[in-house]
């Protein structure tokens, strides 16, 4: 792991998600709770969103993202707490004065209107002159590479030129806000990783602020500024990639983004940033971990398959963080390879470059880890 | 097999346009007699129907009745299927059933109803008692047809429409309406339809000024079989596919 700062997260399901970048809230929810009759979906959750941020929400599927995202745009209503968008409580505020572009999973377009007439509708709803419309409208068509479709009607369009259609859509009047629910989840891979670059580039250079749902990891990672991962209505963690991946706040984000080795233990001192952990075979390794532990803890050590090392297990080093194990089973995974170990503190799945010393299953081996690179959560 | 499927569906098929293949001609005969053989081609059945007030009268009646009760049964079951759909799920299905009842409840005992009604309330036996009559075994007709075109209709379509900042009568206006329109305007041919062929309804709520073309057909078939019933038919006949034609190439040009 880098020796960053520690990022803003705290412990346990209930967290506080506050803009780590920049001072001025945006967008901010506080206590926001939403119920459909019995069913509690969204629970007090705190969120604070800059200007020009790309904030993902990333969770499982029935996780309330969506919700979330349907509460801002005004589809759904606030059953307690509030949002405020610049300043602005926007608990009743009707939908069409919120001034968001959203685009929909399944690109929501009018089907019985040309790419054209889909892209100009904002802009037609806001009064604005009839020649400044076709200026702007082939303008964005243009930005996301659809001039020559103008023309075309929905179904005439495959499912990325309409994905860019419901875009230049959302973006073409100038929204203090895009909401985006899933949008490249129909899309096959390539064009899915296209599509992400793009979105990306577009942040950039249009100073966006982004809020981007989405339950696939590598896209939050590849995209957001910050990503909030969701779980059962509640904000796990919310901070930027990196942290999330190499300092998860709990387990529930450490399983869900990324692999990763889990390994039971207890806290046995705890110096500054740096975790003396003890595994169940009595062997000591040294780690970092979440803030708020304490030593005699029951604990988990977090290690990420990349992160752990393999060496020939006849070698005389010992020391921490050093186990011996056997290879259980290799599996090549094209551009990397999976090796099981089972090893003294229990069975590790580590990731081994092309690179790397080729192994072979049944070989003795030792595994080890940075100081650096072991994460500590609370069980 | 697919030999044994294609004479099925042609006997079924000849089964269903038999009657229509055996009447039309007629409509051209010369002889006073509605049998065949045909003796000559004539059009002097159609002229009949020009030139004798009767039908003159029960087809101008026929145009009127079911061009009043295509608009209002339009518009009032296109309402009816917009309140449907903002319904909960359990509510809807109950008012729905309501809505269909006209088209399961005999049409002497809804006659005897209305007439029981509307000749307390003094307007039987005028223009306005059968419009309204035939408006109400019309409605279930559109209300299905545009149910079914409402229900085509994604709602997040109409959700991205309002938070691109169309006000909900907009979003009405701009993207519900169109896109149920085909439903709607299936609806309407539904109901002109149901008005131009309906008999039993009438005769309870006409009176001698309202006969219209199907009820002088019926009324004229029991006095006497001449012809010209023919001749009406080719006429509803055409009517009908005129409209249902027109119909199909409208809901083309906006596929
Ligand atoms: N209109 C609704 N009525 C009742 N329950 C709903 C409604 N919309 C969503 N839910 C429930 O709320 C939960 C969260 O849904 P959603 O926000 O769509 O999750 P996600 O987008 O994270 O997959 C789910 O359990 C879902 O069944
Ligand atoms: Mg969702």
């Amino acid at each position: 792991m880098n020796a960053g700062s520690p990022p803003a997260t705290a412990q346990g399901t209930r967290t506080q998600c506050t803009g780590g970048l920049v001072a001025d809230d945006f967008i901010s929810f506080s206590k926001v709770t939403k119920d459909f009759g019995s069913l509690r979906v969204v629970e007090d959750l705190e969120l604070d969103i800059a200007q020009g941020e790309f904030v993902s929400l990333l969770g499982p599927s029935g996780s309330g993202k969506t919700t979330l995202l349907m509460m801002l745009a005004g589809f759904e209503t606030v059953t307690g707490g509030e949002i405020r968008l610049d300043g602005q409580r926007i608990n009743d505020l009707p939908t069409y004065k919120r001034d968001m572009g959203v685009v929909f999973q399944n690109y929501a377009l009018f089907p019985h209107m040309t790419a054209a007439k889909n892209v100009a509708f904002p802009l037609e709803m806001r009064g604005t002159p009839r020649a400044e419309v076709a200026d702007r409208v082939a303008r964005a068509l243009e930005m996301v590479k659809l001039g020559p479709f103008a023309g075309r009607l929905p179904i005439q369009l495959s499912g990325g030129q309409q994905q860019r259609v419901a875009l230049a859509r959302a973006l073409v009047f100038e929204p203090r806000v895009v909401l985006m629910d899933e949008p490249l989840g129909a899309l096959d891979k390539q064009l899915r990783e296209q599509m992400q670059l793009d979105i990306r580039e577009l942040h950039h250079r249009l100073g966006l602020t982004i809020i981007f749902v989405t339950h696939d990891q590598d896209e939050a990672l590849t995209m957001s500024d910050r990503i909030a991962v969701f779980n059962q209505g509640q904000i796990q963690q919310c901070a930027p990639p990196r942290h999330v991946y190499d300092s998860p706040a709990n387990r529930f984000v450490a399983e869900f983004i990324g692999e990763t080795n889990l390994l039971a233990g207890k806290v046995r001192a705890i110096d500054g940033r740096a975790i003396t952990f003890a595994l169940p075979d009595g062997s000591i390794c040294r780690a970092r971990g979440v803030p708020g532990l304490a030593p005699g803890a029951e604990a988990l050590l977090s290690l990420r398959p990349e992160r752990i090392g393999i060496g020939a297990a006849d070698a005389a080093i010992d020391g921490p963080n050093i186990a011996r194990g056997e290879i259980a089973d290799i599996i090549y995974q094209g551009d990397h390879l999976r090796v099981v170990i089972d090893s003294s503190v229990g069975r590790l799945v580590a990731q081994l470059g092309r690179k790397d010393a080729e192994w072979t299953p049944g070989a003795k081996v030792a595994v080890s880890f940075d100081e650096a690179d072991g994460w500590v959560i609370a069980p | 097999m697919k030999l044994a499927r294609a004479i099925y569906a042609a006997l079924i098929i000849f089964f269903l346009v038999a009657p229509l293949l055996v009447i039309l001609p007629l409509a051209f005969t010369s002889s006073a007699f509605l049998t065949y053989p045909i003796p000559s081609f004539s059009l002097r059945w159609f002229e009949e129907l020009v030139v004798r007030s009767v039908w003159s009268r029960a087809i101008l009646n026929s145009l009127i009745i079911a061009g009043s009760t295509t608009v209002l049964a339009t518009a009032l079951g296109t309402l009816a299927a917009l309140g449907l759909r903002s319904l909960g799920l359990g509510l809807r299905g109950q008012i729905q059933t309501l809505f269909l009842l006209p088209m399961v409840v005999p049409a002497v005992v809804l006659g005897v109803g209305m007439q029981a009604i509307f000749v307390r309330v003094g307007i039987n036996s005028t223009y306005f008692s059968v419009i309204a009559a035939h408006t109400v075994i019309a409605i279930p007709f559109v209300l299905i047809s545009v149910s079914g075109a409402l229900a085509g209709i994604d709602p997040r379509v109409e959700r991205a429409a309002e938070s691109l900042g169309a006000s909900p009568p907009r979003v009405f206006a701009l993207v519900t309406l169109p896109l149920a329109m085909p439903g709607v305007l299936s609806g309407a041919a539904l109901a002109f339809a149901t008005s131009l062929d309906e008999v039993v309804l009438t005769l309870f709520v006409a009176g001698p000024n309202q006969r219209t073309l199907a009820r002088q057909m019926f009324s004229s078939l029991r006095e006497n079989i001449s012809p010209a019933i023919a001749s009406a038919a080719f006429i509803i006949i055409v009517g009908t596919v005129l409209v249902a034609a027109a119909l199909l190439l409208l809901r083309r040009k906006r596929a």
